[in-house]
């Protein structure tokens, strides 16, 4: 029996009016990799920005390793958990951007150094030898003293990786990381995090590249309009689809 | 016209004129530096969700930016002591001029803001800094960068406001200019050499904050 990571229970966020998750449950064990697809607006992102608290969310829990996430009720009432809570709750996961998002002032080495000083508390050494570890590891030790400006959108999407994974998180947050590179650029990204899956990290990959998913996921989950609409293991999703939503979605999103 | 310029007796109070630069860069330096403290602040505020630090934020730089400088000046000199508050002149004029290129710098300081991407913070967030953090490390350097060349510009009109500290007869360069023009009657000269001092100022004060600005450039 595998330790449950992440436990998502009736998960509601609202903006406004607007019910973008419409009660989420989702049970993920140490060490899977499970992909979520689904068309845009249907709330996959969102999901993924309620797990790290980039997103605020009024309904529901989310626990990773037992601890509730964000959130907690004193005398019956919901309240927010405070910033330093928060934010050492943060460094439980790790997450990458669809636009990178490194810091542009930085180098490479400092981007990931960063992290390690001010939250790890790790000294300046350490921390350098740490990064290049990951750089190293992800192919850009040579590109260490670069800045964001000067590698080009694969190379930055890599680093951003190498910065995430550095922190030591028990779960990785992929947020449509290649959608915004061009197309010779997708596979050295994609490979890393292939990498990453054979070593065992626990990963939620919100993903377009359906060949990818099928490929690295031990699960698949499928969201509609706010709710999973379908989930399961690649080969069924992907060959059988159970709803005639998701087989519409695949059958459009060039899967073949 | 027939005038022939003689400059002997602007020379010969040129130490005066010095002095006087020297503390008109003094008024300038003080002045910025707290105006720097106070637009930073108020920039976070105009920026606030929060409309407790917003409106007053917007209300302070709605105030003193549609108010002259001089009226400003007057009034902390000549009013604020019939309100209970005694300066020397000096320090009301440096407050004064603080408190103008507050207003001012906030909104060059906002606009800075405003221009560092919403994704930097949520990447500093991600990897669990606090938001005091990922002001000092992120927000606050990308902003500086964005803001110095027109900071730079804020600055050398700050510095030339300085100027109107001889409303209020304290001794920086134009008070002293003008007390040379009066006891020297070299109207043409004295205020040529003044203006000539204000240019090489300002061009200097130009030069050094476009080499902080190469400095700070990333690299791409």
């Amino acid at each position: 029996m595998t330790q449950t990571l992440l436990e998502i229970r009736d998960l509601h966020k609202r903006y406004g009016a607007v019910e973008v998750l419409k009660g989420v449950d989702c049970t993920m064990a140490q060490g899977e990799v499970i992909s979520i697809i689904g068309s845009s607006g249907s709330g996959k992102t969102t999901m993924l920005r309620c797990i790290n608290m980039l997103e605020e969310f009024q309904g529901g829990s989310i626990r990773i390793d037992g601890q509730e996430i964000g959130y907690e009720t004193v005398g019956g009432v919901r309240k927010r958990k405070k910033e330093k809570e928060i934010a050492r709750q943060r460094a439980m996961t790790g997450m990458a951007f669809q636009q990178f998002n490194l810091f542009p002032h930085m180098t490479a080495a400092k981007n990931i150094m960063l992290g390690l000083m001010k939250v790890r508390g790790m000294g300046r050494d350490e921390a350098r030898s740490v990064a290049e570890k990951w750089l190293d590891r992800v192919g850009l030790l040579s590109r260490i003293d670069h800045y964001p400006g000067q590698l080009s959108g694969g190379q930055q999407q890599r680093v951003a990786i190498a910065r995430a994974i550095a922190m030591n998180p028990k779960l990785m947050l992929f947020d449509e990381v290649t959608s915004a590179l061009d197309p010779e650029l997708v596979n050295e990204v994609l490979q890393v995090i292939k990498g990453l899956a054979e070593d065992g990290m626990s990963m939620l990959l919100v993903t377009h590249e359906m060949r990818f998913a099928y490929e690295v996921s031990t699960r698949v989950i499928f969201m509609n309009q706010g709710r999973i609409a379908e989930e399961g293991n690649p080969k069924d999703m992907f060959v059988k689809p159970q709803t005639e939503r998701l087989a519409e979605f695949l059958k459009s999103s060039s899967f073949n | 016209m027939g005038y022939t310029l003689n400059f002997a007796a602007v020379w010969r109070s040129f130490d005066l004129l010095l002095e006087g630069l020297a503390l008109s860069l003094g008024l300038a330096f003080a002045a910025i530096l707290v105006g720097c403290l106070i637009g930073l602040v108020t920039a976070f505020g105009l920026v606030s969700k929060n409309p407790f630090l917003r409106k007053p934020a917007g209300l302070y730089v709605t105030v003193i930016r549609n108010t002259p400088i001089l009226v400003l000046v007057l009034f902390s000199y000549f009013a604020l002591p019939q309100l209970g508050v005694r300066l020397g002149k000096i320090e009301s004029f440096v407050l004064t001029l603080a408190i103008y290129s507050g207003a001012y710098l906030a909104e060059v300081f906002r606009g800075g803001l405003l221009s560092v991407p919403p994704g930097q913070r949520e990447a500093g967030l991600a990897i669990g800094l606090t938001e005091m953090q990922i002001r000092t490390s992120i927000i606050l350097p990308l902003m500086l960068r964005n803001v110095l060349p027109s900071l730079s510009s804020t600055m050398i009109s700050l510095f030339k406001d300085t100027s109107l500290a001889a409303a209020i007869a304290v001794p920086e360069l134009t008070f002293e200019a003008r007390k040379i023009n009066v006891e020297t009657f070299r109207v043409i000269e004295t205020w040529i050499v003044a203006s000539c001092l204000y240019v090489a100022t300002c061009s200097a004060l130009a030069a050094l904050l476009r080499a902080v600005e190469r400095r700070l450039i990333v690299p791409r």
